[in-house]
């Protein structure tokens, strides 16, 4: 941790940078938090590990709304937030003369729902990793898990644990875990049969409240008026209509489609943890297997949807 | 009980589909009486919203049809709808919503008795899959 410090105080004063976006310790055990480090000296509470699973990018999109225009930021990249800051740039959303990219291997993060039912109640107050096994410990336990068994879900297929693009990279690239095939999740459901599907998106998406939470935790929702929250056209339904659940998903997975990095920001922000980001990897596969498309890997290409190739396949096409 | 006759929407671009239609009908033509058509200015209008907005309605299925890759009044519209659409239909299909209620096509100014032939088809094929049961809203079930 001391050496990420000290590296960043030097690329904060190499490149007169205005503000960091990093982590530090969090109030709460095993959290780390977002934070803005205006000055080298705040960035002594600097950290970087398993806990640090908020997605940074996020917070660009309101630092481009800023009266004067964004600062100089320097800002703590895993490898899914460097894709969205990627796929922010592509898209205009940010100027890239303003982002000192510092790229640092991901390991995979935690998640907090996971860790909540293992602890079923008890307080912990740290941790260790041993190899593949995580021990939490607290007043009186220690309990061990299985590292796979506490990450999220998006970590254990992640391609991607080191950012594509990146200006200055601390530490040496993390191998991706590996834990599960890129798309193992999306031919398990895959492989039952259509009414089985339904019954699983029936049973998820039933369980939503419709709190946007999955929208507004993502890093490329950043639209100043979301289609969820038009009056006229309602699209939406504001009643308690499944139906209405469905549409919300599906449209929100249509609008991030040729864009999502998975970052599991969706999931990680839900409060019924609904297996939100199923379907938007779903639509990574087609996109990948139809487009040849990767998002987020570089400031160039534009998004799979915004653009076309005459010779796309059209074997749906009457 | 009468044989279900399903509800359709037909999207069809202004500069072709809706041609084609147009031609269909002024050649005395005949086909199925399902479609309710809106005409759009371009396929590429049609938000996949929109299909799904009429599948909760209560609709049993949804045609859009553009021009003909290359023939797009507005050069690319289609074809970059035409990526939109894959993506909806695999969608559909993983969600276990049956995909072929939704279907594309591209029939020309020119092409009256192909689009005769698109309805006919669309309309046996969401016959048979029967009438919409899923994500068609509360006040829409019968």
């Amino acid at each position: 941790m001391k050496d990420l410090i000290d590296k960043v105080k030097t690329i904060f004063a190499d490149e007169s940078l205005d503000l960091v976006i990093g982590f530090e310790r969090g109030s709460l055990p095993l959290r780390g938090t977002p934070r803005f480090f205006e000055t080298v000296e705040d960035l002594d509470n600097l950290i970087f590990d398993a806990t640090c699973n908020n997605i940074l990018a996020k917070y660009l999109a309101g630092e481009k709304k800023r009266p004067g225009g964004p600062r100089k930021i320097g800002i703590i990249a895993k490898g899914c937030d460097a894709r969205a800051i990627a796929q922010m740039v592509v898209e205009d959303q940010f100027p890239r003369e303003k982002l000192v990219i510092i790229g640092i291997p991901c390991g995979g993060v935690f998640n907090t729902s996971k860790i909540r039912k293992a602890l079923a109640g008890r307080i912990p107050d740290g941790y260790r990793t041993e190899k593949d096994v995580v021990i939490i410990t607290g007043n009186g336990f220690e309990i061990t898990l299985p590292r796979n068994e506490i990450l999220q879900n998006n970590c254990l297929t992640c391609q991607h644990p080191n950012a594509p693009q990146f200006d200055c990279f601390i530490g040496e690239p993390a191998e991706p875990i590996g834990a599960k095939a890129h798309f193992a999740e999306v031919e398990e459901l895959a492989a039952k049969t259509p009414d089985e599907r339904w019954a699983y998106f029936t049973k998820e998406y039933s369980a939503c409240i419709r709190c946007y939470a999955c929208r507004n935790a993502c890093p490329l929702c950043y639209c100043e008026e979301c289609f969820v929250d038009r009056i006229n056209p309602k699209w939406v339904g504001k009643g308690t209509d499944v139906s209405d659940n469905f549409l919300y998903h599906i449209v929100r997975t249509l609008h991030l489609a040729g864009r999502c990095v998975d970052c599991g920001a969706c999931a990680a922000a839900c409060p019924l943890d609904i297996d939100v980001r199923i379907l938007g990897k779903r639509v990574e596969k087609e996109v990948l297997e139809r487009f040849e498309y990767v998002a987020g890997l570089d400031f160039e290409t534009p998004p799979a949807l915004a653009a076309f190739r005459e010779d796309d396949k059209e074997e749906f096409i009457m | 009980m009468a044989e279900f006759e399903p509800k359709i929407v037909a999207f069809l671009c202004n500069w072709c589909s809706y041609a084609g239609a147009d031609l269909a009908g002024v050649s005395r033509i005949q086909y199925p009486p399902n479609t309710r058509v809106i005409r759009v200015p371009c396929s590429g209008r049609v938000d996949p919203m929109f299909i799904l907005k009429c599948l909760q309605d209560g609709y049993d299925g949804v045609l859009v049809s553009g021009c003909h890759p290359g023939d797009c009044h507005y050069i690319s519209g289609n074809y970059v709808a035409r990526r939109k659409f894959a993506i909806l239909k695999t969608m559909l299909e993983f969600i276990g919503i049956e995909p072929d209620r939704v279907q594309f096509s591209w029939v020309s100014a020119g092409e009256g008795e192909k689009f005769s032939k698109v309805i006919s088809r669309v309309t046996e094929t969401v016959r048979a899959l029967g009438p919409a049961d899923k994500m068609v809203k509360k006040e829409y079930r019968e």
